[in-house]
């Protein structure tokens, strides 16, 4: 881990590296107005090769409000460490003074005023602003799309993914890797994929028949930039017909494959790679297991589990960068390649303050264009937040946004227990803000979106809340998914994030009555987003309007039916 | 609302999820060892198995076993009802000593690979494989 600011060295096998990260020190910068895109963008350029990373932008093609999580816990080896951060620790630890720039986009407390001041974040013409005055200073700089790139809002669901794909080919990336768009089904992703202007890669993505790497993705593809040959190896979501429903892609298998992995390290460095690249979907935890595991990877471009780092974390030799989510961040990487071998880089996290950055007029046409069919059902306003509710998601536990939609599916759904499930996607409303149609299906939509209702027994309900916390808190993170813990509207529990799988969760209490659950009891239980095939029921963001609705005005503030033990 | 039977079968989750639990090693599963080794002592390292960590469908999980100069290998699935997968022999002839097979997983537990090597010593691996709902994908 690289915990000074600065300028530093780094000492790397038998020769040194240096490396150094360009996070801005914005936090002098007293008002919003001194925040110059220039200072933003400020960038030395360094050694021969620039990567742009962006990733988990999850169809977000407008600005947006973003709350980065209050409560992110790591296990085992990870605890403490990031991105397990959050809050004044993660702005202690990076020097980030309060109520900056940099605490806005990066740390969750004071929200509120904070995206008041300073407004929304991201915006694909924007990105397309920085990626444009990077390739001005670096021509041939290598753009590179870590997934999650076609799924996730009113027009991508309409358009499956082709909205995605059309702003994104504006964008002209040189290589993307892949999770929920999967989900569209095997069929489109081929369809898309085809046509693709560029490399779509899963060293992982295997056929499920056969158990051989899959003919329609390539696992790498090899660059020559700066004199340089570059290697950008991809690696899918492993874990995608685990977490995502396996039906609607089932020819394909997934997985970690580390030993895939190392094989193909190996070829392109064989090929005559002097600089290996992995454009990953792995998360966060996973991937810096996997640099530890698989040797000769120089730089893992980090994505999946939506953490946004204003360093480079480093294991070994391997950098890894992390690049948040929702079009949030974009990461500019400077290398300096020679010899055959990485001997220094230069790293910036580039927050994309909307109000800042000017729009590149082109691409804004282009996602205007998407958008045009769709608007006036996009923008019909559905109710409001009262002036005390922020509605978020993002964070290991119950937010704000899945408390109303737990409260919509027991309403609407006439349920004793609501389940919705522990996504990391969704932007977040500001209090007193305009609830539009699009904004109920930035946070709902996904192509499996039926709201299921069904009785389950008590004990059938602690073994899914057990389940779901072995696949975030099982202490070695290959066992990980990288979401986070199921959302339960209508009952509280505690939960042992220490103990093994069984033992973590108790005390599950029915809020309605006060009772503790009775394991041989059934209850009625309404939830969404099940990986079952055939599952039936309203769609989500149809059961979510009608209770937005009805209620005009929603209030919601943050609960504590969820008690966490040893954190 | 009605609460329809059509719902109450909706949400499709079958009853074998209620065995996401770790499975404990059957006793089976040490007889076997037994047998195969004579109650020789098993040695760590020298046989690589290879096996999803996470099973996307516990019904056919691909396993791969390898193990340099083996002259046998016994694969288990040490929380089966059934522990017993294959025993794989290896003639002298063979031009690698390897083997892959799917098989199906009761629930999560280690599957194990025993080697039998041309010193007549025994070596092991074992890998969790985890069987699990699913579902909550970030």
């Amino acid at each position: 881990m690289i915990s000074r600011r600065d300028f530093l060295q780094v000492s790397m096998a038998a020769s040194a590296m240096l490396g150094a990260s360009g996070f801005g020190n914005w936090g002098r910068l007293a008002a919003q107005q001194k925040l110059t895109q220039d200072q933003l963008l400020e960038f030395d350029t360094f050694g021969n090769v620039s990567l742009i990373h962006i990733t988990d932008i999850h169809a977000q093609l407008k600005p947006i409000y973003f709350r980065e999580p209050e409560i992110n816990l790591g296990v085992g080896s990870a605890r403490g460490q990031v991105p397990h951060i959050t809050g004044a620790d993660f702005r202690k630890m990076y020097g980030i003074a309060d109520g900056s720039p940099s605490a806005y986009a990066l740390t969750y407390d004071d929200f509120t005023s904070l995206a008041r001041g300073y407004g929304r974040v991201g915006g694909l013409d924007r990105v397309s602003t920085v990626i444009n005055s990077i390739r001005a200073d670096r021509p041939d700089a290598l753009l590179l799309d870590g997934g999650d790139t076609w799924h996730g809002s009113y027009t991508c669901y309409h358009t499956e993914g082709q909205d995605m794909v059309n702003v994104m080919n504006a964008l002209k990336p040189d290589a993307m890797t892949f999770h929920w768009e999967f989900t569209l089904g095997g069929d489109r992703v081929r369809e898309i994929v085809q046509d693709l202007p560029f490399a779509a890669l899963g060293a992982n993505i295997f056929d499920a028949e056969w158990d051989e790497p899959a003919e329609d993705f390539a696992p790498y593809k090899m660059f020559e930039r700066g004199g340089v040959k570059i290697a950008v190896i991809g690696q899918a979501f492993p874990y995608m017909p685990i977490a995502n429903p396996r039906w609607m892609f089932p020819e394909y298998s997934f997985g970690i494959r580390d030993e895939r992995m190392q094989e193909v390290v190996d070829e392109v460095k064989a090929e005559g790679a002097e600089l290996v690249v992995m454009l990953s979907h792995n998360g966060f935890d996973v991937d810096k297991k996997m640099a530890s595991r698989v040797q000769g990877i120089d730089v893992i471009l980090s994505g999946h589990t939506h953490d946004a780092l204003p360093e480079p974390v480093l294991v070994g030799d391997t950098i890894i960068i992390a690049s948040g989510s929702n079009g949030k961040f974009v990461s500019r990487v400077d290398l300096d390649v020679r010899d055959g071998r990485m001997m220094g880089f230069r790293h910036k996290l580039i927050p994309i303050f909307s109000d800042v950055i000017e729009p590149d007029a082109a691409v804004t046409k282009v996602i205007d264009e998407q958008r045009a069919p769709h608007l006036d059902k996009m923008t019909e306003v559905i109710g409001r937040t009262d002036d005390s509710s922020l509605l978020y998601r993002r964070g290991n536990f119950n937010g704000t946004w899945d408390d109303l939609i737990c409260d919509a599916l027991l309403s609407e759904r006439e349920a004793d227990i609501a389940m919705s499930p522990g996504v990391r996607w969704g932007p977040s409303i500001l209090p007193g803000q305009d609830i539009t149609r699009e904004d109920i299906w930035n946070v709902t939509s996904m192509t499996y979106g039926q709201a299921y209702r069904t009785e389950m027994t008590g004990e059938f309900i602690k073994v899914i809340l057990e389940d779901v916390a072995d696949n975030l808190f099982n202490t070695d993170p290959y066992y990980q998914q990288g979401g986070d813990m199921v959302r339960i509207g209508g009952m509280g529990y505690q939960i042992d994030i220490n103990k093994p799988q069984g033992e973590r969760i108790s005390n599950l209490t029915l809020l309605k009555n006060g009772e503790s659950i009775d394991p041989a009891k059934s209850y009625v239980v309404a939830g969404w987003a099940s990986v079952n095939e055939g599952t039936e029921g309203p769609q989500i963001w149809d059961v979510v309007e009608s209770h937005i609705r009805k209620q005009g005005t929603v209030s919601v503030q943050p609960r504590d039916n969820v008690k966490v033990v040893g954190a | 609302m009605e609460f329809s039977r059509r719902d109450t079968l909706a949400l499709g989750l079958g009853a074998a999820v209620l065995t996401v639990l770790p499975l404990r090693v059957n006793a089976a599963a040490e007889d076997a060892i037994a047998a195969f080794t004579g109650g020789a002592d098993v040695a760590e390292g020298g046989v690589n198995l290879t096996a999803p960590e996470i099973a996307e469908n516990g019904n056919t999980v691909p396993v791969s076993v390898e193990a340099a100069g083996a002259s046998a290998i016994l694969l288990l699935a040490t929380g089966n009802p059934t522990p017993g997968v294959a025993t794989f022999n290896f003639g002298e002839l063979a031009g690698s000593q390897a083997a892959s097979t799917r098989i199906r997983l009761a629930g999560t537990q280690d599957v194990v690979a025993i080697a039998k090597l041309a010193d007549g010593s025994f070596a092991k691996a074992a890998q969790t494989v985890k069987v699990t709902i699913g579902g909550c994908g970030g």
